[in-house]
């Protein structure tokens, strides 16, 4: 039988899920701080102490920035905080500038794990608006990537921030049913973005095909 | 400045995100139709940076702990290539996976098997200037799960990958030859024949090396990045 080595079938390996044992794996300690300050992101409360082999937190910016900090529960289509869920997220620097276009020492990708209460976290600085190549100027705002169990594929969903007057114009945005765009925008709570994810039913969060 | 590489979209081999035989998709996939986005620069660029950002390369699994563990030693190599055949050189690769047993060294793995105090069973590497990467590690056994009455997954590897930009993101699970859970799995099949057997290694007498460890070969492609019709203006 036909095989991964098959020439007639070369083309793109299919998406799988993460399943729920990912923890030991990928999310790492600071993954989800990206100035590096504290060792957010992991969960090592899921393995032994010896078997954490993942890198330890370290600081990524060695300048002091004011940082913000993202905070969201990811349900599912009951409602249910979901355990088992990982976030990663990729973001241009205060300039809005992409990692490899400036030297600021800002990578601007990071990893959060849920908690046992669906709850993920990151702490980074907000991005600039971004002008692509076209001139095409979109509002501050932060891809976002959701995977876990019973996700074939991940979901791919952005955050903007309320109040912004960019929004108004973001060509992305733009592009989402008016009645929908809500799920998209950060809410300022007691000095915390707050940017809840519902994969599924009422306020289902739009998720992009990209 | 020249407009970055565009990616290809998703092929036919895809798979969708409700498959009902996998139970788990049923409440965590969105009902409402993705909202179809041109690629910006958002989407166009991707970290880099890796030993920075995730720390060094861990690519043999059995050497983690105070001694050997346990089962049948392998190698497992390839290339993550783009669709044009490309190398997607200097790039991360990600793997976790259960021990010879089919037990996962995590708190919520509930399933009778033992553990093994020397296999964690995560490596981490960087691919080289030909794309190529290599891990040593134990095969993974088959276990079962609660999806429905006697279910098993096959043996697998959970492989992770970021490529050059966030559009090429990839998780994906590589299985072994002649397996006959793979076909009786929902989660594989999940991905439609004949693209389903794309994840299905090949068992390689040249990367097996002798009186040490069966070889396999299994090379992830990712989207692949097409000229855009703005470069050529």
């Amino acid at each position: 039988m036909a095989d991964n080595q098959s020439n007639e079938l070369f083309g793109q390996t299919p998406s799988q899920t993460v399943g729920p044992f990912f923890h030991y794996g990928l999310p790492w300690k600071g993954g989800a701080d990206l100035v590096g300050a504290t060792d957010i992101g992991a969960r090592p409360d899921l393995m032994p102490e010896d078997h954490y082999l993942l890198a330890q937190s370290h600081a990524t910016v060695t300048e002091p920035v004011e940082t913000i900090t993202i905070e969201g529960v990811v349900v599912d289509g009951q409602g249910v905080p979901t355990p088992d869920v990982m976030v990663e997220i990729w973001q241009a620097d205060p300039t809005g500038r992409y990692a490899g276009e400036s030297n600021s020492g800002f990578i601007g990708f990071g990893r959060s794990s849920t908690s046992e209460a669906g709850v993920y976290r990151f702490v980074t600085v907000k991005p600039g608006a971004v002008t692509d190549s076209d001139g095409m100027i979109q509002a501050p705002h932060i891809a976002f990537s959701i995977l876990g169990r019973g996700m074939l594929k991940r979901l791919v969903t952005r955050l903007y921030f309320d109040g912004d007057v960019a929004n108004e114009s973001d060509p992305i945005l733009g592009l989402v049913p008016h009645a929908r765009r809500d799920t998209l925008i950060a809410k300022a709570r007691d000095g915390v973005w707050r940017f809840d994810i519902v994969l599924q039913g009422v306020r289902e969060t739009v998720f992009f095909d990209i | 400045m020249t407009k970055p590489d565009t990616y290809t979209r998703e092929d036919a081999g895809q798979p969708a995100s409700l498959h009902p035989a996998y139970a788990s998709t049923l409440l965590r996939s969105p009902r409402q139709p993705l909202v179809r986005i041109p690629q910006t620069l958002t989407e166009t660029t991707g970290p880099r940076d890796w030993d920075r950002l995730m720390g060094g390369a861990m690519a043999d699994l059995t050497t983690q702990h105070a001694a050997m563990p346990q089962g049948q030693r392998i190698i497992v190599s390839g290339r993550v290539l783009d669709e044009q055949g490309r190398p997607v050189k200097h790039t991360v690769v990600e793997i976790w996976q259960a021990n010879a047993a089919g037990r996962y060294i995590h708190a919520k793995d509930q399933w009778d098997a033992p553990l093994d105090p020397n296999f964690t069973g995560a490596g981490r590497v960087i691919t080289d200037g030909e794309g190529r990467y290599r891990f040593v590690s134990v095969r993974p056994g088959a276990y079962p799960w609660g999806n429905h009455y006697n279910a098993w997954r096959p043996a697998h590897i959970h492989l992770s990958l970021l490529g050059p930009a966030f559009a090429t993101r990839l998780v994906t699970q590589m299985y072994f030859p002649d397996d006959p859970l793979i076909e009786i799995d929902p989660i594989a099949n999940a991905v439609p024949m004949p693209q389903r057997q794309r994840m299905v290694s090949r068992f390689d007498i040249a990367t097996t090396q002798a009186n040490w460890a069966l070889g396999y070969l299994f090379d992830i492609v990712l989207r692949g990045s097409l000229a855009t019709p703005m470069e050529q203006r």
